[in-house]
């Protein structure tokens, strides 16, 4: 085992960057742990190789934070897949088949978000992934889709176009489900998003340049469909303005906004609960992110979705927070600290309403119909899910033994939103479906090499 | 089925790692994760369902479990998540695991 340090954080992205970055200038040592192999997160993947200048100007931004790292208050561990979290706290981790377990006084979660998986038939084709996946690939890799459909909704979904364009792989078509009723709607919240009015000029100023690139685009678009065409290239079908379309290119990228990763929270022991504006669940945490267990924060999108500078800042007062539980700071210090900071959170927050409300997920994202497949791993279909709920399957736990649907590999990330959308349309009980540990498939034998107390070898 | 890969080629870099896909030898970019390094070699499907359904890297940050293949015997290995090696055996999975291969 590791000797003890102040705080693990779990996710180096903003929040966990910001808030490792907080405790090493007050002298605190930090265990930061990530999946992937250098700082940086999904938002600033990447940045430390060698960015590509058409990634845009906030992208570069996270450079600063990304080099705080090296402070020497700092280990950084990568390519970690937390798998346990225990009283402590403890969290093990494996990395390359071998599980090293880890202590600290107090404990950080700020694993992020992922995209809300957007399915419909043919969304598992091999050609067809999230956008997300392809602004991972440009940031990590400077791969570059041979002409790519943009469809959903939603910043990235522009962002990524908008790069796309830049980096001289412009995608044939940006395929949107937004109706003007929406934005007609959404505009009731714009004199608080106004109050961030530089994320939403910066937003308008995307949407004009996708324009002027003369980039096809359709709007309120739905009945996505896709299915295997010549050479494995992807055939999309829609309709839009009621007319049916069809596109064929290499590659369909996929969006419909972020929602909050909570396995691990959740698994921890952490109480959540549903949000009903963002469609998704989130722990619930109080302004400076403690939980209702004891040693356990969270900061960031982990904890709500609001954005990579809200994280930051979210990250920065948990931090301040933790070190004035463990006196590091009293409390005089701390209000001075955390003030400034709570001004600057509370402002990059203000723009959510009106995001949430423009790009709200459609019906057949929420709760999908017919032969769609819900649950990846299992190959389980929304007629199946519907069906069990028919039966009598009452909330997820009846679903899961009744379908399989959440049994396979993923543990639910791909599909347990669908499945509650179903439950919830059809009458049935929508609780928070079960997380346990292992979050991430250990093997046996790791397990068995941990309880034999074979020292990790570090 | 061979399908040309979805991406356009990627840039050069300093570096590269040879590999094998079911055997057959790829280069790649030493640095890149090896589901990165599958996609920029072929567009194919990188594993199959119970079913047969053909399925590749989805979501390329460790959540979708799609980009699952076996590296040098070990199954199951999300290979989003993993940098490619020099040397590394990787296989297809075609349906599911046993436990038998396990450890
Ligand atoms: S591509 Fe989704 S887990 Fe690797």
């Amino acid at each position: 085992m590791t000797d003890e340090v102040d705080l693990i954080i779990v996710g180096a992205g903003p929040a966990g960057m910001a808030a490792a970055r907080t405790m090493a200038k007050n002298g605190a040592r930090v265990l930061l742990l990530d999946e992937q192999q250098r700082p940086g997160g999904q938002i600033y993947r990447g940045l430390d190789a060698s960015p590509a200048g058409y990634l845009g100007r906030d992208y570069a931004a996270g450079a600063g934070l990304i080099a705080s790292m090296e402070a020497p208050e700092i280990t950084y561990e990568g390519n970690a897949r937390v798998w346990r979290i225990e009283d402590g706290p403890r969290v093990l981790w494996s990395r390359d088949g071998e599980t090293h377990v880890s202590a600290g006084r107090a404990l950080l979660l700020a694993g992020g978000a992922q995209e809300r998986p957007v399915p419909f038939p043919g969304w598992t084709l091999p050609g067809v992934m999230s956008a997300g996946a392809a602004q991972i690939l440009m940031k990590s890799a400077g791969m570059l889709p041979r002409g790519a459909i943009l469809a959903g909704s939603g910043p990235l979904l522009y962002l990524v176009a908008l790069q796309l364009i830049h980096a001289g792989a412009p995608p044939v078509a940006l395929v949107e489900t937004q109706t003007k009723a929406m934005m007609a709607r959404a505009a009731w919240h714009l004199p608080g998003a106004l109050r961030c009015s530089p994320v939403l000029v910066k937003g308008l100023g995307l949407l004009r340049r996708i324009r002027a690139a003369g980039v096809t685009r359709f709007t309120g678009a739905r009945d996505f469909c896709a299915e295997e065409g010549e050479g494995g290239d992807v055939t999309f079908r829609f309709t839009a303005k009621g007319r049916a379309q069809e596109i064929t290119a290499p590659l369909l990228l996929t969006h419909h906004g972020v929602v909050p990763s909570t396995h691990m929270s959740r698994a921890a022991g952490v109480s959540h609960r549903w949000n009903e504006t963002q469609q998704a669940y989130q722990p619930e945490v109080d302004a400076l992110g403690r939980t209702n267990v004891a040693g356990v924060h969270i900061a960031g999108d982990a904890a709500g979705i609001a954005g990579a500078e809200a994280a930051a800042f979210a990250g920065e007062l948990a931090a301040l927070d933790i070190l004035r539980l463990a006196g590091k700071l009293s409390d005089k210090v701390f209000e001075a600290r955390a003030e400034p900071v709570r001004v600057v959170l509370k402002r990059a927050r203000a723009v959510r309403p009106f995001l949430d409300a423009a790009y709200a997920p459609p019906a057949e994202v929420l709760a999908p119909v017919g032969e769609t497949i819900v649950c990846r791993c299992e190959e389980v279909t929304a007629e199946e899910i519907r069906r069990s709920v028919a039966e009598g399957a009452q909330g997820p736990r009846q679903v899961k033994t009744a379908t399989r649907a959440g049994m396979g590999p993923c543990q639910g990330r791909m599909c347990e939103l669908a499945v509650r959308g179903i439950i919830a349309e059809c009458g049935g009980t929508p609780d928070l479906p079960r997380t346990r540990s292992p979050i991430k498939p250990v093997s046996l034998g790791e397990m068995a090499a941990l309880a034999q107390g074979q020292p990790p070898s570090d | 089925m061979s399908i040309a890969s979805r991406f356009l080629p990627p840039p050069k870099a300093d570096g590269t790692v040879c590999f094998t896909l079911d055997g057959e030898p790829v280069m790649a970019r030493d640095g890149d994760t090896l589901a990165v390094a599958i996609l920029a070699h072929t567009g194919a499907a990188t594993r199959t369902t119970a079913s047969g359904s053909p399925r590749a890297p989805y979501c390329m940050m460790g959540v979708c479990f799609e980009c699952l293949v076996e590296v040098d015997g070990r199954p199951n290995v999300q290979a989003c998540l993993i940098p490619v090696r020099e040397g590394m055996a990787v296989r297809r999975q075609d349906g599911l695991r046993g436990l038998r291969h396990d450890g």
